[in-house]
This record gives C-alpha cells, structure tokens and sequence, in this order.
C-alpha cells in the first residue's frame, strides 16, 4: 500500500519535480496520479503538453511544452491542477478555490500545505473565476512552491 | 439551519408557506419538502421507531426508507423527505401505527394510459433512456417519485469525470438541467410524457403484447391511479444507502450522507453544525467537501478499510482543508439524548476488530453514513424477473444481458438499480437501455449502430483499476445469465 492511499497526502516523491529553469517559466503540476477515468485537462491545454495513453490513464504533463497559461486548473474536476512560477526570490501558485469568501487582489491570506497546515503567509495576485471555479495567483515564499496547495482567507 | 451563501449554488429567494405541525402553525418556503422545512425549523424529530419507542429522524432523504413516515391532510405514512410542502398543509407525527386515513380519496382508477415504453425514475440513467427511446421514435411515459427531475443528479454540485461524451467537467446540478430541458423539448413535440410526484405502485396481471403497471400520481395529497399499458419498460430506480449497525444508529442525526447532500445542495438547509464522515469512498470523501462548502465543519473522515477506497483527487480535497482522515477505524457508538450529541470512535485492528483502549469520543451533532448502496429492485422481483445475489453489484439484481434487457422480454434496467456504480455509466446504460428498447419495439432509425457505440464507449469507461467491482459484477451477471439460458 502506498502512503498516500492511506493519508490522502501526496509528498514530492510522488511527483516528477520541473527543474529550476521550467519553474522560472511557469509549469502546471497535474498531482493526479491514480488511473481513473477522466481526461477534461488534455483537450483544454492550448499547446498539446498534456497527454493520456487513454482515458484512464494519468495525465503527463510535458515541462518543456508547457506554457504555464492556468486553463486546465478550472477544468480539472479533481481540483488537482496547480501552476507554478518562480518570480524574483518568490513563487507564484495558481490554485482552484471553491468556497467563500472569496480573496480580493493584493489581500493577505493564510497559505496551507497539502494538510492543511498553515506554513506561511501569501498575498493575492490574480483572481479568475472558472465557472464557479475561482482560480487564484497567491505569492509566498520560493522555497515552498511545491508546498502551498490552498489558502484560508 | 438555512444556508444563506454558497460558493456554487445560487439559492434564490423563495416565497414563504405557511403550514401546522402538530396544529402549531410555521413557515417553510416554496420548493420544500416537509421534512426540508422541517430540518430548517431545527426539528429532527419526524416519528418514532415501532419497537422501542425511540426517536426518529430521516436517513435516506429520497423516498427509499421508512424512517420520516408522517400523517399529511390526514393521509397516513407520507415519505416526508419527498412529499412537497403546499400552503396550509397539516403534518403530524402518527402513533406506532398509524391511524386508518381520513383523507378524501378519488377512488377508482380514472384513466388508462398506453404508451411504447415506460421508464421508471428520472435519474442520469432514466432521462438518458427516455430521450434516446424518443429519439427513435418511440413514445414514452417517463414517471418520477420526485418534485423534480434530475434524480441524485439535482445534488450532485461536483464537476463530473468521465470525457466530454459523459459530460466530464460540468456539474451533476447543471447536467440533470440539460437532460431535463431535452427531456422537456421531447415532451413539447409529444414524445415524452413526464409525470412526477408520482409511484409506480406495482406490476399487475399481463399478456404477452403488453405490461401494465399501476401508477398513483399525487396532487395536493390526493391521490389519483393511473392504469399503465406499455409494450416495454426500463427500470432505472436506483439505489438507497445503506445503514451499519452500531448503537444510536437510529437518533435523529444519523444520516446517509446522500440525504445530508441533498438537504443542504437541494433544500438549502444545515443538517447540523459538526459531522463526522462515516466512509471513505467516492461519496464520502464528495459529501465531506460539500459540507465543507455549507459552511459546516467535518470533524473527520473515519473509513474502517486500511486504504482510502474513493480517489485520492476527492481525499486530496478534503485534506488541504485540514480534514483528517483515519483509516482503520470505525463507529462504535453514537449517543445523545434523543439527538446526536457524540460519538465513540475506534481503531480497528488488521482483521477490522476494533482495538481495546482505543476509542475515542467526540462531540458531535451529524453523523453521515457513506458505507455504500443497495440496488432499488422490488418492482423488478415482483415481474418475475431471475434475480440474483452479486455483491459486487451491492446485492439482489436482476440478471441482464449487454442490451439491459432482463430476463423478461421487453423489461429493462440501468443504473444503480442495475448494479453501483458511478452517474457517468449509469448516463451510458440508460442510453443502451432506451435505443434496445425502441429497437425491440421496431423504432430503428440508427438504433443499432448507437447501441453498438455506447457499449464500446461503457467498455472503456470500465477499463481503470476504479472500475474492479463494477466489472466484475458485470461478469458474474453475464455468467449467471449464460447459466440460467443453457
């Protein structure tokens, strides 16, 4: 049994990491490792970086192909699309978020890891709605781009 | 208890009703069902247990269990969870048993109806037959226990899986109004007719061209009987969650967590303040999330399997909210005077028998039972139909070939009812279920090829290492069925 089945935790070990220079240019992190069926993010990815053997396949995203645009995190039904960019000693994560109230650009909020835990402070750079999906740019610390996974305001 | 913001759902203003519980008079609003206005007046309380005396309140929410059973206009044994609130109406808690009615009845039945083909329950899998039977040619009658259409879809507030032939990414909310706006452009031009608040009571004496079925339609708490003649019928009734016994399993509280979705994603109403997420699974780990978004706190997911059984995306979800969940462990009790006020939870050991010293209690005012479903299929045991038990399949279904036909010529099944699984397939079976109908009947305009597509496309959606069980029900119904023909 793999340690995620039993906490519903992903660590970094389960994912393929982008080097230094694909997160300086902004990459999608698709943490959707298990074979069920679904494929919404390969058709919304506007450069074929996303591809599936078949429909229940996982996704593969392709660092190099991949243009960091945000389109498949709105899309994704699992919730589970994240992109993230490196910026000047910070990183830029860009996550779905479905509950209320919803943040206001340039405010404050608590950001969380895959726990829940709160690790460090973010501020709010981009708001875009999905639907009813909001999808939101929040900038913390660089060291934890692949850490912050969602925000409590 | 009213939820008054959501982040997906928009709760319009509705219009207040006015009705008497227990002669008291109070207010519900317009779309309610009983128990709903209720639940938003803070009574759980819907009737008592017939043994015991012990209060009781509803578990299922959809009108499959026998748990908020009340007298209406002087009707007895009203299901309240789906039985629509109406201005002025009288609800009372009934005795042990219930009082004989005193209700006006309409009496015989008032008129006989023929159609092709008559589909039970308004679900993904019943609109899908209905408009793919239609589209055909054939003329259907369509019939509903609910206010509404939709079936568990009108909850379902999650974006759906699947390829964009099942609809994947849109809400099950926003896909039970497309299907029901096809479905009601097929009832303009006269192909389909819809009849909602509405049982299909049973099935009575036949002959070989045609099937009939009683059907009593309400209406303001009276009850008119149809007599129901059609040449095939689709059976996509569903399934009901299923109770686990523990102590306190029956306080007002405890709940399938199908209701709790649907009270609070249909009725906007709290189920409660704290809850405790019984079950692991896809439905688990979903509701948790959604309650979450009601702005209820879910203390826990407890899930008495060593791994977590729905998809790690769902439990992914939960837990960068800050929800735990505890593999390994289970229910013990649930307590509280006449409520849930807490329950008693622990761990199980390898061979799930729970480990001394180490419970645990924890206040709280809900608990939501997501420990699977049971096939609704009395309506198709009472046809004569082989049925058989396949636990994979979640228990008694009736033995089906790849068409849905049963063993009864011209009687079908999809969906839940014909074995659990997800809205997506159940989408797919409802299409196969329809075409084979229309196709049996000699509607034929590309009835074969599209059957022959949607049995390829079911296949591949059943491929992932998600899909075992269903699978493997699907084999030992092909078996038993090869065993029952040779």
């Amino acid at each position: 049994m793999l340690d995620y089945e039993k906490t519903g935790v992903l660590t970094t070990r389960d994912l393929k990491i982008p080097t230094r220079k694909q997160l300086e240019k902004g990459v999608a992190i698709i943490e959707c490792i298990q074979e069920i069926p679904c494929d919404p993010c390969v058709e919304s990815c506007p450069v074929n970086a996303i591809s599936m053997k078949d429909v229940n396949a996982p996704p593969i995203v392709d660092y190099n192909k991949c243009i960091g645009c945000r389109q498949c995190i709105g899309i994704c039904p699992g919730l589970a699309i994240f992109v993230v960019k490196n910026e000047k000693g910070k990183a830029l994560v860009t996550l779905p978020y479905e509950f209320l109230p919803v943040p206001e650009v340039g405010e404050t909020l608590h950001a969380l890891n895959r726990e829940g835990k709160e690790i460090d402070k973010g501020t709010v750079k981009k708001v875009v709605g999905k639907g009813k999906t909001m999808v939101i740019t929040v900038e913390v610390k660089e060291k934890l781009a692949m850490d912050v996974r969602n925000i409590r305001v | 208890m009213r939820i008054k913001k959501h982040p997906i759902i928009d709760f319009k203003d509705r219009d207040k009703i006015t009705f008497y519980f227990n002669n008291k008079k109070i207010d519900g609003l317009h779309g309610d069902t009983i128990a709903s206005a209720l639940h938003a007046r803070g009574i759980k309380k819907l009737t008592t247990s017939l043994k015991y005396d012990s209060p009781r309140g509803f578990f299922c929410g959809i009108g499959k269990c026998s748990s908020c059973l009340m007298r209406v206009n002087g009707v007895p044994n009203v299901r309240t969870c789906i039985a629509p609130l109406s201005e002025g109406i009288r609800v009372e808690t009934q005795g042990k048993f219930a009082e004989f009615p005193d209700a006006d009845f309409k009496g015989k039945p008032v008129k006989t109806i023929d159609f092709d083909i008559l589909i039970v329950g308004a679900g993904p899998a019943g609109l899908c037959a209905s408009i793919e039977g239609a589209k055909q040619g054939a003329n259907i009658l369509l019939v509903d226990e609910n206010q509404q259409i939709g079936g568990q879809l009108v909850k379902q507030t999650h974006k759906f899986f699947g390829s964009k032939h099942e609809k994947a990414g849109t809400r099950g909310t926003q896909i039970a109004k497309d299907l029901g706006e096809e479905a009601k452009e097929l009832e303009k031009k006269g192909k389909i007719k819809l009849m909602l608040d509405s049982t299909v009571i049973g099935y009575y004496e036949s002959d070989k061209k045609k099937h009939k079925f009683g059907v009593v339609k309400r209406d303001d708490y009276k009850s008119t009987l149809y007599e129901i003649n059609c040449k095939a019928v689709v059976f996509a009734c569903g399934a009901m969650e299923n109770m686990l016994l523990f102590p306190g399993n029956d306080l007002p509280g405890v709940y399938g967590a199908g209701a709790v979705q649907t009270l609070m994603n249909v009725y906007g109403v709290k189920p409660g303040d704290k809850v405790i997420m019984v079950g692991a699974g896809n439905v688990g780990l979903i509701v948790s999330y959604q309650l979450l978004q009601a702005g209820i706190k879910v203390d826990r997911v407890v899930e008495a399997a060593p791994k977590i059984g729905g998809y790690h995306v769902h439990a992914a979800k939960l837990r960068r909210c800050g929800v735990p969940i505890y593999t390994s462990h289970s229910i013990k009790e649930v307590y509280g005077d006449g409520k849930v006020e807490g329950a008693t939870v622990v761990k199980l050991d390898k061979n799930w028998q729970p480990i001394k010293g180490s419970e645990e209690k924890i206040d709280c005012d809900t608990i939501c039972l997501a420990v699977g479903l049971l096939p609704s299929t009395r309506l198709l045991s009472q046809i004569g139909i082989k049925m058989e038990s396949v636990p994979e399949a979640g228990g008694y279904i009736a033995l089906h070939d790849n068409s849905m036909q049963t063993t009864v010529k011209n009687v079908y099944v999809a969906g839940d009812a014909s074995s659990i699984e997800e809205a997506s397939t159940a989408m797919i079976e409802g299409k196969i279920a329809g075409v084979s109908a229309a196709l049996q009947l000699g509607y034929d305009k590309n009835a074969k090829s599209l059957r022959k597509q949607y049995i390829e496309e079911l296949e591949k959606l059943r491929e992932g290492p998600f899909s075992k069980k269903p699978r493997i029900a699907k084999k030992k119904i092909k078996k038993l069925l090869e065993k029952k023909n040779a």
